[in-house]
């Protein structure tokens, strides 16, 4: 018994002597500016930064590789904090989000043909390009809600993506995942856009869409410093997007939405707390 | 005696009575014929007419662009009056030339043949490619690229496809049947392209007419008939080459490795017209049938004829149609419209209406293995279909995503309803994309 102790024991003390040794002298140095930028980083490994995760991320931050505004879920404050132990000045990027530029559900906007296979929208696109006769629309099988790393996108009844303003951290997962580019990134800011991106000529957009942008041109002689319209299809000039608000009324196909007022149809998100901007409430 | 055939795949009800005992007639010309430039894998050919011209008969139209590529010919003389994006089988609006026929028909000058006895197989060669003929099995692939083979790979069988596997279509029983010296003076040209003494031609044992009038005319010239089970996908080329010769062509490999080269019935009496008589590829034989359609029919098709024309031409459709496929049901592709005109790839038009077409929703996987029993080409279509819809790309191509032959029978069979194959295709185009990337 005795010396089942000593020996059992005996191998225990030595094999720690020689771990504790080995870990002294084979210790890889950790920069520990990078120990602390890590810890700063809101660790959900998203990859907004073009990292392979946070730890990655925080290597090429403590080296001086990367630049210290890139982690997009942080936010203003994480930014902040990673300036401060680089001991460089904060650069804040504007908060973004991503938005869908489209309303066209199953009731409003016309189907070419009737999809049965796989639910998923880059199968669906390799089809005819897809099964709604509007070639830039939303197909609502969710692919952009399954790479979403935060659950920001939910897939409503009728079909239609739509983007939470409260969870999306701008990671911009889904823009590439969407075969349609319908989603775009926008300033967190803006509530006001024109949800629409078919390319196509008015008379087209009108008989297959009951909500497209049909380039009337109206928002744009509404608030010219706030909308453009190129290609057929109107969007919000972002630098004044705090001038865009009047023309959503005037909207003819009402396809100019201010989140305000809350989202699309059928979502089951609540409405967004929109934050008034300090000169506003001044 | 037991029939040649290959392992796995099954039989669905062939719905041939429809039109086999139907022969061939030739559909008159329509107001205006639309002349797509993609007509074949590979580059599209390029545009080399312009609006207002008048074009003749068998004039080329589009010049081809690189080496898988065919010109594409004017199937009538007339004036072209657009060239626009019009409906296409893919489903979408591509490059076409519109020609309103003059009524006339007068072909182009310079239209010659040549006895091929006298021709050297790469003077044979041009004249195929200089056609515009390819795989009118409905593939399309250009035939003189498969006629052209590496010198490292030695060919020492010709295959020739009469098997006609898809349910519905029988434009090649009728072409065998009625055009047979056609059909065989292709044979021997091809056997002559590519220097092979040895000449197999398979046809299912459903056609036994075509069997015996094959048989009877290709007597004594060293080309085989052989009889083969009534099995789909018995036209699939890797499986017909297995049921005839025993050989198995390797993953991710081609006909020519195991030196056999498979080429089209319809094909075969293209390059006869092509090279003995000079003629480009400007009509096929297709089979309009269905029980959406009034008479169903085996036509003698224009290039470019509006699907429209055809069905008028068998008496007009016999309700709303629900689904329209250009090609059989297994592997033709749906078409949105009547607008879409007929290609040379196109061996039929099949209408269905509501209620014809089996609706259900998907369901769960019942693990009943029915896809792997039937499955031609001995993969698991169930397991990398599921690794296809999660984006597990590496895992699909590790299970043979890429060996698969979109044959459609693991969906045609399995009882939940699963779109296998279209899974499939999806998880072979995220591998074709990682590999291009890498």
């Amino acid at each position: 018994m005795l010396a089942a102790i000593l020996s059992l024991g005996g191998i225990g003390l030595a094999a720690a002597v020689a771990l504790g040794f080995a870990a002294k002298k084979f210790a890889v140095e950790v920069d520990p500016r990078e120990l602390a930028v890590a810890e700063v980083l809101s660790g959900a490994n998203c990859g907004a930064c073009g990292y392979p995760g946070c730890a990655a991320y925080a290597k090429a931050v403590a080296t001086g590789e990367a630049a210290p505004n890139l982690c997009t879920p942080g936010g203003a404050s994480t930014v902040d904090k990673i300036a401060h132990i680089m001991g460089v000045a904060a650069v804040t990027a504007s908060p973004q989000i991503a938005v869908v530029l489209c309303q066209g559900d199953n009731p409003k906007a016309k189907a070419k043909y009737r999809y049965l296979g796989v639910a998923d929208c880059n199968a669906a696109q390799k089809i005819a390009d897809g099964p709604k006769e509007c070639p830039g629309g939303c197909l609502g099988l969710g692919t952009c809600a399954r790479v979403c790393p935060f659950g920001a996108i939910e897939i409503t009844p009728e079909g239609l993506a739509v983007i939470s303003r409260e969870k999306c951290t701008g990671c911009k997962k889904c823009v590439p995942a969407c075969p349609r580019s319908v989603i775009r990134m926008a300033p967190l800011d803006a509530t006001v856009h024109v949800l629409c991106n078919s390319r196509d000529k008015g008379a087209v957009v009108r008989k297959y869409c009951q909500v497209g942008c049909i380039a009337c041109h109206i928002c744009a002689k509404t608030v010219p410093e706030a909308y453009v319209v190129e290609e057929n299809l109107a969007r919000v000039v972002y630098e004044h997007y705090d001038q865009a608000a009047p023309a959503v009324a005037k909207c003819p196909t009402k396809c100019i939405r201010d989140f305000v007022e809350g989202y699309p149809e059928g979502s089951t998100f609540a409405p967004p707390v929109v934050p008034v901007k300090a000169e506003a409430a001044a | 005696m037991k029939l040649k055939t290959f392992p796995g795949g099954l039989h669905p009800p062939d719905n041939k009575e429809w039109s086999a005992n139907k022969a061939i007639e030739t559909c008159p010309l329509p107001g205006e014929l639309v002349i797509p430039l993609a007509q074949h894998i590979g580059a599209p050919a390029e545009l080399c007419v312009a609006k207002g011209d008048h074009v003749k008969k068998g004039q080329v139209i589009g010049t081809a662009k690189g080496f898988v590529s065919v010109p594409v010919h004017s199937s009538t003389s007339g004036e072209v009056t657009a060239i626009e994006p019009r409906p296409h089988a893919s489903g979408r609006n591509l490059p076409a030339v519109v020609i309103r026929p003059d009524g006339e028909d007068t072909w182009v000058e310079g239209i010659s043949g040549a006895d091929p006895e006298t021709l050297s197989p790469d003077a044979i060669r041009e004249c195929i490619r200089a056609a515009g003929i390819v795989g009118m099995g409905g593939a399309t692939f250009p035939a003189h690229v498969k006629l052209t083979p590496p010198e490292n790979k030695p060919i020492h069988t010709l295959v020739i496809n009469g098997v006609e596997c898809e349910p519905y279509l029988t434009a090649d029983h009728r072409l065998m049947l009625e055009e047979t010296d056609r059909v065989l003076d292709g044979i021997v040209i091809l056997k002559r392209v590519l220097g092979v003494a040895r000449a197999q031609v398979g046809i299912e044992a459903n056609k036994p007419d075509a069997i015996e009038v094959m048989t009877k005319a290709c007597a004594g010239k060293g080309i085989e008939v052989v009889p083969l089970a009534v099995k789909y996908p018995q036209g699939a080329e890797k499986q017909l080459i297995l049921a005839l010769t025993g050989r198995e062509v390797p993953s991710g490999g081609l006909p020519m490795d195991v030196g056999v080269v498979v080429q089209n019935v319809g094909t075969a009496a293209a390059v006869s017209d092509a090279v003995r008589r000079g003629l480009p590829l400007i009509e096929r034989i297709a089979t309009v049938t269905g029980p959406g359609v009034t008479t169903p029919k085996n036509l003698r098709v224009r290039v470019g004829t509006p699907l429209t024309h055809l069905v008028e031409f068998c008496g007009g459709l016999k309700g709303d149609p629900a689904k329209i496929i250009m090609g059989g049901p297994m592997m033709g592709a749906t078409q949105l419209s009547l607008d879409v005109p007929a290609t040379r790839g196109t061996s039929g038009v099949l209408l269905f209406r509501e209620g014809e077409i089996p609706l259900r929703p998907e369901g769960p996987c019942i693990r009943c293995g029915r896809c792997v029993q039937v499955c031609p080409a001995h993969i698991m279509p169930t397991t990398i279909a599921a690794y296809a819809r999660l984006d597990l790309i590496a895992e699909a191509e590790e299970f043979g995503a890429m060996d698969c032959i979109e044959c459609g029978c693991c969906t045609y069979t399995c009882p939940a309803t699963l779109p296998l194959v279209q899974a499939i295709r999806y998880g072979k185009g995220a591998i074709l994309a990682k590999r291009r990337k890498v």
